[in-house]
């Protein structure tokens, strides 16, 4: 069987910055400012004041709901102030604001268990929660919530996602490296809550070293195998990883679980392990600081709550006075109009091009040629989607099942008139929903 | 040092295919019909795709000018439509004729409807299809014999090219009470010798429009194309495919399954439509289905109008008739969706 899916793009991987550089500590910042909202779902409530000593790991916030998780101080120090400031999302989002002491006092409570592999599922499942956990491959959907799939829903396999698909990032890639066993202690304790029959570890062909790793680790464990993954984008998107796996579709508007998988980022099995056995909240993560903009790439173990710029600044500086800034990959990444933004959860990576690569060309007429059609991984036709979107035929787009997208950016990618098909989607979108909500 | 950032929509990295690559690497797919088309019916060949291209060029820019769009010229769209155009004159045509096609189906063909990517139908042929119905006579009489060759491409009957050959003994034999025995017997004779015509219609030794007649220097080209995927095999493997099936099944003068595939793949403007524009992309459907549907329907058309058409060819037109199906092709005939059960 062929581990892949059908369609997918090719983008140059430009992995070559940063993957073999080994994770480094970024030294303590003076301040960190905490978002609020770093995860799908409900944003959470601040439990602290302005003037509030807190340690590393106290909580600054908590869960307003299933779906929400509770935010950490990632320093100790003082909170200086509660207020919106700017977030990698594009818009100022309300944030806890502590300024450091400079002594990383940890509250006293995050300490190694050595029975944790004895905790009810159902302890399990709080304690991930209140860890804060939201996936940290990018999406940040809460943890707990996934951990948790309504009855008589059952999983069947657990994914440990480390295909790494986006250009440029490698901070999966290292961590698998670096904190093999720990992640497979991760990945083992979700099979676990879910009472899962098999786990696989997807990652693509173009990581030997971290499949060699991930093998000799688990070469022991009967019902995990580590599977090596045709290098082809987007290989690590939930839907399409799913199908290579196990050659199962998730249904149209349907979640994994309705094929009786579960998919989680090996970045949050490592959070998932320190949870549980530390008792550690997330609090920090390892972000790839990458591209021909920056001096120095790295990957860096951050705070949650580091202004970029911090980042930056201990990489070098930027090599440019113009460019593009992007959290996460090229492919889906965010663009941002400040470096003074923070790490959040979901913050995989921070990508620098330079103006030359900054992608700036005007889209010209769709010609038709289809490789959009061809290269689409959810068999839509993105270049009829994007037309209706120009014309503001919104009420068709049903027909032409744009919920189905899930804006990977491939069809942009490969367009030659140079169209903005996500950014038409994405908007398309908005407004296909307003229209079904009124009619509803 | 304050840095500026651009801001943008994801994805912020494109790949290096542009309009403009996609369509000169068609111009270079079609350089070695012209080099054919100069050695078997000389310069003239040349200078009428020249004539035809400067059109087009010219055209595109002034109605871009009076349109007050920006004027894209340089993406070579024009070019490809001004060499096509030409390649559907017989060598001998006035020099007019390429001037008036190309200007038509620049104008008319393609701006008029907006410009690129928004044509419904193959300018090219569109302007072909004007210059038949207006002059037919210009289009169709005056065919310059290949170097060292007949336009039939049999040493035998020199008198019109292989198609016009077929169709006229298939009349007479067809219509027996109307001819001489004469006439009956050589038109026998014409069908059994057919089969002779195959070297000259595979390496262009043969009349015809001047560069529709070498098969081999077309399937160069196209292998080009199809290695840079710039074509697909979904749309010429059907086209030939049906046409073959179909002429051999129906087009022979002893019953079913008695007409020759291989003559009919060869012979007038197959290959040249096939491959060429027939696989022009804003014209035909954008899904794998849609592809194969389209070719068969010009499979289909090809062989009727070639056995019940005024016409010896029914390339071009099939194409075109074709080209009006492309919207409704593309409005139903869509892949499965991942996640989706089957087709709706």
């Amino acid at each position: 069987m062929k581990k892949t899916f059908k369609g997918g793009a090719h983008p140059p991987e430009n992995k070559e910055y940063s993957n073999s550089k080994p994770i480094e500590d970024l030294p303590l910042p003076d301040r960190v400012v905490i978002p609020l909202i770093q995860h799908l779902g409900a944003p959470s409530k601040p439990v602290v004041s302005i003037g509030d000593e807190v340690k590393t790991g106290d909580p600054v916030s908590e869960a307003t709901g299933f779906v929400s998780v509770p935010s950490h101080s990632s320093i100790s120090g003082k909170v200086i102030s509660i207020g919106a400031f700017p977030h990698p999302f594009g818009k100022d989002i309300q944030s806890v604001v502590i300024e450091s002491d400079g002594e990383d006092r940890w509250n006293e409570k995050i300490k190694f268990d050595e029975k944790y592999m004895d905790i009810p599922v159902k302890e399990m499942i709080e304690k991930i929660q209140n860890a804060g956990l939201a996936g940290m491959g990018g999406a940040a959907f809460p943890t707990h919530v996934k951990l948790s799939p309504p009855p008589p829903k059952k999983i069947e396999i657990a994914i440990l996602n480390g295909a790494e698909c986006e250009p440029y990032l490698t901070s999966d890639h290292r961590l698998m490296l670096e904190k093999t066993e720990d992640i497979i202690k991760g990945f083992k304790l979700i099979m676990k809550i879910l009472d899962a029959k098999y786990g696989y570890i997807g990652i693509e062909n173009n990581k030997p070293d971290a499949i060699d790793k991930m093998r000799s680790i688990t070469s022991n464990e009967k019902n995990i195998e580590v599977v090596g993954l045709n290098v082809k984008y987007p290989q690590g998107a939930e839907k399409q990883l799913i199908k290579a796996l196990t050659n199962r579709e998730v249904p149209s508007g349907g979640l994994p679980m309705d094929v009786q998988c579960l998919v989680q980022n090996v970045g949050t099995a490592l959070a998932v392990y320190e949870a549980l056995a530390y008792n550690k909240p997330l609090v920090e993560r390892v972000v790839t600081v990458t591209g021909s903009g920056i001096k120095e790439p790295k990957n860096l173990r951050v705070r949650i709550g580091t202004l970029f710029k911090n980042l930056v600044d201990y990489c070098g500086g930027y090599t440019v006075e113009k460019g593009k800034l992007i959290m996460g990959g090229p492919m889906m990444g965010l663009a941002q109009y400040t470096d003074l933004i923070p790490v959040i959860k979901g913050s995989s990576g921070f990508v620098v091009m330079t103006e030359e690569e900054s992608f700036l060309e005007e889209p010209k007429p769709c010609i038709l040629c289809g490789r959009c059609v061809d290269t689409c991984p959810m068999k839509l036709l993105p270049c009829t989607l994007g037309t209706l979107v120009e014309y503001s035929k919104f009420e068709m787009l049903g027909e032409y099942n744009i919920l189905d997208c899930i804006e990977c950016g491939s069809c942009a990618f490969v367009c030659p008139s140079k169209r903005n098909l996500v950014h038409l989607i994405k908007y398309g979108k908005l407004k296909y929903n307003e229209i079904r909500k009124k009619s509803a | 040092m304050e840095a500026h950032f651009y801001v943008s929509s994801s994805p912020h990295i494109r790949d290096r295919e542009s309009i403009r690559k996609i369509m000169f690497s068609v111009v270079v797919a079609l350089i070695p019909a012209l080099v054919g088309a100069v050695y078997f019916f000389g310069a003239r060949a040349l200078w009428i795709t020249v004539v035809s291209v400067l059109t087009a060029i010219i055209t595109e820019g002034l109605i871009q000018k009076l349109r007050k769009v920006p004027v894209t010229i340089s993406d070579g769209s024009a070019v490809v439509t001004g060499i096509l155009l030409a390649y559907n004159l017989p060598a001998g045509c006035p020099y007019w004729l390429p001037v008036i096609g190309s200007f038509f189906a620049i104008a008319i063909g393609k701006q008029a409807f907006g410009g690129l990517g928004y044509n419904p139908m193959n300018p090219a042929l569109l302007g072909r299809a004007f210059l038949l119905a207006s002059w037919p006579v210009r289009m169709t009489s005056e065919w310059v014999a290949p170097r060292g060759g007949t336009l039939s491409g049999i040493t035998t009957w020199t008198g019109a090219t292989p198609l016009n050959l077929l169709k006229q003994a298939r009349k007479v034999i067809h219509h027996k009470e109307l001819y001489t025995d004469n006439k009956i017997q050589e038109s026998f004779r014409i069908l059994s010798d057919i089969s002779s015509s195959y070297s000259a219609l595979f390496w262009g030794k043969v009349g015809g429009c001047l560069g529709e007649t070498s098969v081999i220097l077309l399937l160069i080209g196209a292998l080009y194309l199809l290695y840079k995927r710039y074509i697909g095999l979904e749309i010429p493997v059907t086209y030939i495919g049906v046409v073959a099936l179909l002429a051999w099944a129906f087009n022979g003068t002893k019953g079913l399954f008695t007409g020759d595939p291989l003559f009919h793949i060869l012979s007038g403007g197959l290959i040249l439509g096939a491959f060429f524009m027939a696989t022009d992309m804003v014209t035909t459907p954008v899904t794998v289905k849609g592809k194969l549907i389209f070719g068969a329907g010009c499979g289909v058309l090809t062989v009727f109008i070639r056995q019940f058409g005024g016409y010896p060819e029914g390339v071009s037109y099939s194409i075109l008739l074709m080209n009006l199906t492309t919207p409704i092709i593309d409005r139903y005939v869509k892949p499965k969706i991942f996640g989706h059960k089957k087709v709706e």
